[in-house]
């Protein structure tokens, strides 16, 4: 790296300026797949955080003994086996959040986010770094994540973490849990986080 | 502008050129015209028609049949169109003014997304709901696509799809006309569908029938847009093939099956398929502009809601249909793009 930046700028670029849902637009299947509530967006940032910061510093480790012409197979099984572990330990501690995620646990091993820090980063740069990049990115996916199950959790159900926030007279907008309510909160968001930035630079 | 106007005159006046005061005239005659020239591509034709000209026209020519709506269901769905149309204004002007562009409520587009909108919901519809759809149909269904004419899918439809997938109960009671409390009743199409009931056809061509606000009356929804088509602010070609495809494919089912497929007379005049063909179908923004598109576009929405019709979960399908086909809109417009003048096939 021709210039270094600092370990907290590291950190910090995953929350916002190379969040990866909002600016990158990584791992958008999760992301609309399971954020019909706010505790499904979490666990399933809390999966990713796990899989993510373990296979960074697993490879990032490995960096310099994995041959050029196998590393994506190498970086898949790596992710696999830490996907397997988050899979099996949500199934076994937390089987109703297990099974609102579906299939989406097993499918974080193929999750842009982490195959991408892994080729981008991980096999670049040592340890410390990678761990510190690997939870800005899935810290920052987590957050961007909860808050989109929470708006389509407040307006669909009229909850937020299976909290009443709405009155009783508020009727819940049935779309905003849907798939429909997915792509809108979702896009809007995008938006929101584009005219902040357009703003900022002004 | 007023000072330019005076200063020509004070300007030219000193030259002795006599030839030269007449064209300075013929300048000041035709000041209060347009006077910008925008050199562009054809058509160079001027016309009269602008936005608001054809949007005013168009609710005009929905006039009647809100009429008789407001006859048949009583005076709340007076507000409830009300709050519909107040809501798209005031989402229309806040939009406006957030993207910072000049404040276009007054071109009747919003006012008619809102009106459409509300002629599309049933009477016993909640004012706020109703209003919330206006506020997504203008917010999300045109200012976000870049205001009226980037927009790719029918406000009004697309505020009407909103609630519907929202509040699917409220949108589905349906209350009977000419009553002072509300008696809930079920559509011709619906209790075609779930109970296999015929409506007289009188009472669905006059609209003394149970159905959303402005839909109902199959006579007073004609005399609109025949209005339009006269006029020639609708494209006669989607109506026509939207209806001519409804009545032959569904004539097609009645006549393979009569006893479990309604005749085409009925498909004609059930549901919002009039209201849809003549007044959403035919949005200028959301509609081919080739007329073979014209053509395609309401064979397609016909053959969508006889399927949904007579095979879907819901028993009417003009809205998902009009919808449908407004998403091949570019793709149809790009297929039928008219050939030029000794343009070789390749």
């Amino acid at each position: 790296m021709a210039k270094k930046i600092t370990l907290s700028r590291e950190f910090l670029k995953g929350l916002w300026d190379e969040n990866p849902v909002l600016r990158m637009l990584l791992g958008l299947c999760p992301a609309l797949a399971v954020t019909n509530s706010a505790i499904n967006g979490l666990s399933m940032g809390l999966a990713v955080i796990f899989t993510l910061v373990m296979s960074s510093a697993i490879i990032s480790l490995a960096r310099n003994i994995i041959p050029k012409e196998v590393r994506i197979p190498t970086f898949i099984i790596v992710i696999a086996t830490f996907v397997t572990i988050a899979d099996k330990m949500l199934a076994a501690y937390f089987p109703d959040i297990s099974k609102a995620l579906g299939p989406f646990v097993p499918l974080i091993v193929v999750n842009c986010i982490i195959l991408g820090r892994q080729e981008a980063f991980a096999s670049k740069n040592s340890v410390s770094r990678a761990v510190i990049d690997a939870f800005g990115m899935s810290i920052g996916f987590t957050i961007t994540l909860t808050i989109l199950g929470s708006v389509r959790e407040l307006l669909g159900v009229g909850t937020i973490f299976a909290v009443q926030i709405m009155p009783d007279s508020f009727e819940p907008w049935m779309v905003m849990v849907l798939q429909p309510g997915a792509f809108l909160t979702l896009g809007l968001m995008i938006g929101i986080s584009n005219w902040l930035n357009a703003k900022r630079a002004k | 502008m007023e000072n330019n106007k005076k200063n020509i005159p004070e300007g030219e006046s000193p030259k002795p050129a006599a030839p030269k005061p007449k064209p300075v005239e013929k300048v000041k005659k035709e000041k209060p015209k347009p006077q910008i020239f925008l050199l562009s591509s054809s058509p160079h034709m001027a016309t009269v028609d602008n936005v608001p000209k054809i949007m005013w026209t168009v609710i005009a020519a929905l006039l009647p049949a809100v009429t008789f709506g407001v006859y048949n269901f009583g005076f709340s769905v007076l507000l409830t169109i009300t709050a519909s149309v107040l809501a798209a204004l005031a989402t229309e002007a806040v939009v406006n003014k957030m993207r910072n562009k000049e404040i276009t409520v007054s071109d009747g587009s919003a006012v008619l997304t809102g009106l459409l909108l509300a002629m599309t919901l049933p009477p016993g519809f909640p004012k706020a709901y109703a209003a919330l759809g206006s506020i997504f149909a203008i917010g999300i269904g045109k200012q976000i696509f870049g205001g009226l004419g980037y927009n790719i899918f029918n406000p009004a439809l697309l505020g009407r799809a909103f609630l519907q997938a929202s509040f699917s109960v409220k949108m589905t009671t349906w209350v009977a006309p000419n009553t002072i409390d509300a008696i809930t009743t079920a559509t011709p199409l619906g209790s075609y569908k779930f109970e296999n009931i015929m409506t007289p056809y009188f009472d669905l061509f006059m609209g003394n029938i149970g159905g959303c606000i402005g839909e109902t009356s199959a006579l007073f929804i004609l005399i609109g847009g025949i209005f339009l088509l006269i006029k020639k602010y609708a494209d006669w070609r989607i109506p026509v093939s939207y209806l001519g495809t409804v009545i032959i494919i569904g004539g097609l089912f009645w006549i393979i099956d009569p006893s479990q497929y309604p005749d085409p007379v009925f498909h004609l005049f059930s549901g919002g398929l009039l209201l849809g063909a003549f007044f959403m179908a035919t949005d200028m923004v959301t509609s081919p502009v080739t007329p073979k598109g014209a053509w395609i576009f309401g064979f397609g929405a016909g053959v969508a809601l006889v399927v949904i019709r007579l095979f879907g979960g819901l028993p009417e399908g003009v809205m998902y249909s009009i919808l449908f086909m407004n998403g091949f809109v570019p793709l149809i417009n790009r297929y039928t793009r008219p050939k030029y003048f000794g343009e070789i096939k390749k």
